[in-house]
């Protein structure tokens, strides 16, 4: 409907508008919505729900650790500092190699469940 | 939003009990993970992120006290799944009870499946209120006599002893499920039972841990084409043939088993079409349906996506016949939410008993319960400041906008960590198990 350089001004004049057209009334909250993620994130994907978004959501919690290549990795780089896992231990990004000490600790067995007494 | 006070035909909730510690600082186990009453509703089981299930058994009948009716104690508490490794694909694998499902009762012992991501187990539980006292061999503590010592004979007797509430698993029913396991269901027959991950559906007998049939497979032969997964299964309450999946892309799909060995085909496809209009980034993400449930009658379902509730005619496939709105507030925090990651939070829903009113959570330890019959909804909170004993709980009002009245809430004011994603409701009467991030409500319906 619009360009999108001229969407945030096109969603707030539409507000002003003030349609009585219950359609708009529903999609105007939204459309403000997508148009603040973005702008906020421009390289967002065109279909969320495709399949790098699924494909994620069935990696979750994949760990890698090859013992190869860590060796040959810290081989390499016996003179600089191995690049740190991130915040999110989880994510496996190109440069990082996961170490045995950025795996989470193996839990031991639990003690009774405070549901209890 | 109506409320549920005035009038005389209008339920009241009072609180009953809450279980769980009191402190803020919530340990990743003691997150409940699933809530589930058995058949009969004397039971109800709580799973945790932990891997344990807590069985709480109902206060017997004390018609002198029917307020008591809402009273769970402790019955078993049992550790479930551990955490394991998956060496050969270096995936952790969680321990977190996803379902607990009861299966009926058929003798003294009661059985139930729990399931993590990967395995289901078969759990007994059973009683045991008697011992076997006077052996000739042996001591009371086990030892074994000398035989030289005896020299009479006597007829070792049962004696009354403290109860004991013993759980065993009887089954364990492994290696079937190559994604997250995200439903089970027992099915009618009482033979047999689904469990569904996120591609895959396999149908399994109880008595058979060896073997599972898959029946329903929608991986694409190439990973890149994937656009939708299966996010809940369920099977009809007496049609031991026919089964239910949804999708994260909103639609549900029957299937009825006598049509073919693999369901992939199936029989009726239900689906809202989408007005195009109000196509936006979110509008796949917040129909996904995380939870889908029959009705009682078997004649309806239930289905939640993010921001509503829809009930299905099973006969009418093309829209449902009714929908209402949980949270319609929240539909202008649409881009904070995705950024929060709770737009992917799974809600579920359930049904009372006679199918008149359903039940679902929100944030901010919210839940709402919509009455179909009476066409009224009320938002209740689950809190500590609400937990004297029957207190009667007062309906909650969110302010979307513009000027907040007295005793609304703002919904910038929410708490998004507060999130009610799993409750139950008795099967006959009107008690409900709410849960909360670490702690389980128990409300009942106002005596008077």
């Amino acid at each position: 409907m619009s360009s999108p350089d001229n969407q945030d001004t096109e969603a707030i004049s539409e507000q002003s508008d003030e349609r009585q057209d219950p359609q708009d009334t529903n999609s105007n909250p939204v459309k403000t919505e997508e148009a603040k993620l973005k702008a906020k994130y421009p390289n967002l994907g065109q279909k969320p729900g495709g399949s790098s978004f699924l494909m994620k959501r069935l990696q979750k919690g994949q760990k890698y650790f090859d013992s190869g290549d860590y060796q040959m990795a810290k081989a390499k780089m016996k003179n600089m500092q191995l690049p740190v896992a991130g915040p999110d231990k989880n994510l496996v990004t190109g440069d990082h190699i996961p170490t045995p000490q950025d795996l989470p600790q193996r839990k031991q067995s639990l003690v009774t469940s405070k549901l209890v007494g | 939003m109506a409320g549920a006070g005035g009038g005389n035909n209008d339920l009241q909730w009072c609180f009953s009990q809450v279980k769980g510690a009191i402190d803020d600082d919530v340990a990743e186990a003691d997150i409940i993970s699933t809530v589930e009453f058995n058949h009969s509703g004397e039971l109800l089981a709580t799973g945790d992120k932990g891997g344990r299930v807590v069985i709480f058994q109902q206060e017997t009948e004390n018609k002198s006290q029917p307020q008591s009716r809402g009273e769970y104690n402790v019955y078993s508490t049992f550790q479930s799944h551990e955490p394991e490794f998956d060496y050969l694909k270096s995936l952790e694998i969680e321990e977190k009870i996803n379902k607990i499902r009861w299966l009926p009762q058929k003798n003294a012992a009661q059985f139930l499946l729990s399931t993590n991501d990967k395995t289901i187990k078969l759990w007994k539980i059973s009683e045991r209120d008697k011992r076997p006292e006077g052996y000739n061999l042996k001591e009371e503590d086990g030892r074994y006599r000398d035989s030289t010592t005896i020299t009479t004979l006597r007829v070792p007797v049962f004696r009354p002893m403290d109860l004991m509430v013993e759980a065993s698993p009887r089954r364990v029913f492994a290696n079937a499920h190559t994604y997250h396991i995200n439903s089970i269901s027992v099915n009618s027959d009482n033979e047999t039972y689904l469990s569904a991950d996120d591609l895959r559906v396999n149908l399994w007998h109880l008595e058979i841990t060896d073997r599972s049939f898959n029946i329903v497979d929608i991986k694409p032969a190439n990973m890149e084409e994937l656009t939708e997964v299966i996010t809940a299964a369920e099977f009809h309450p007496d049609q031991c043939n026919t089964f239910v999946y949804s999708s994260s892309k909103g639609t549900i799909r029957l299937c009825d088993m006598r049509a073919s060995a693999l369901c992939d085909k199936h029989s009726k496809l239900f689906e809202e079409p989408e007005d195009p209009s109000n196509r936006s980034f979110f509008s796949e993400i917040i129909s996904s349906i995380s939870d889908v449930k029959f009705s009682h009658s078997g004649r309806y379902m239930m289905t939640r996506d993010y921001l509503s509730v829809k009930i299905w005619d099973l006969n009418m496939e093309n829209r449902p016949v009714e929908t209402y709105q949980v949270h319609e507030y929240l539909r202008s925090k649409l881009c904070s939410l995705y950024e929060n990651d709770c737009i992917f939070d799974k809600f579920e829903c359930c049904w009372n008993g006679n199918d008149s009113v359903v039940m679902t959570g929100s944030y901010n330890n919210f839940f709402r319960m919509l009455d179909r019959g009476q066409r009224r909804d009320v938002t209740l909170e689950a809190s500590r400041e609400n937990s004297k004993p029957r207190q009667v709980l007062k309906p909650r009002r969110v302010c979307a906008g513009g000027k907040r009245k007295k005793d609304e809430i703002s919904v910038d004011s929410l708490d998004f960590n507060k999130k009610i994603l799993h409750t139950a409701w008795h099967p006959q009467e009107n008690i409900i198990a709410v849960a909360t991030t670490n702690n389980l409500y128990i409300f009942q319906e106002k005596v008077n």
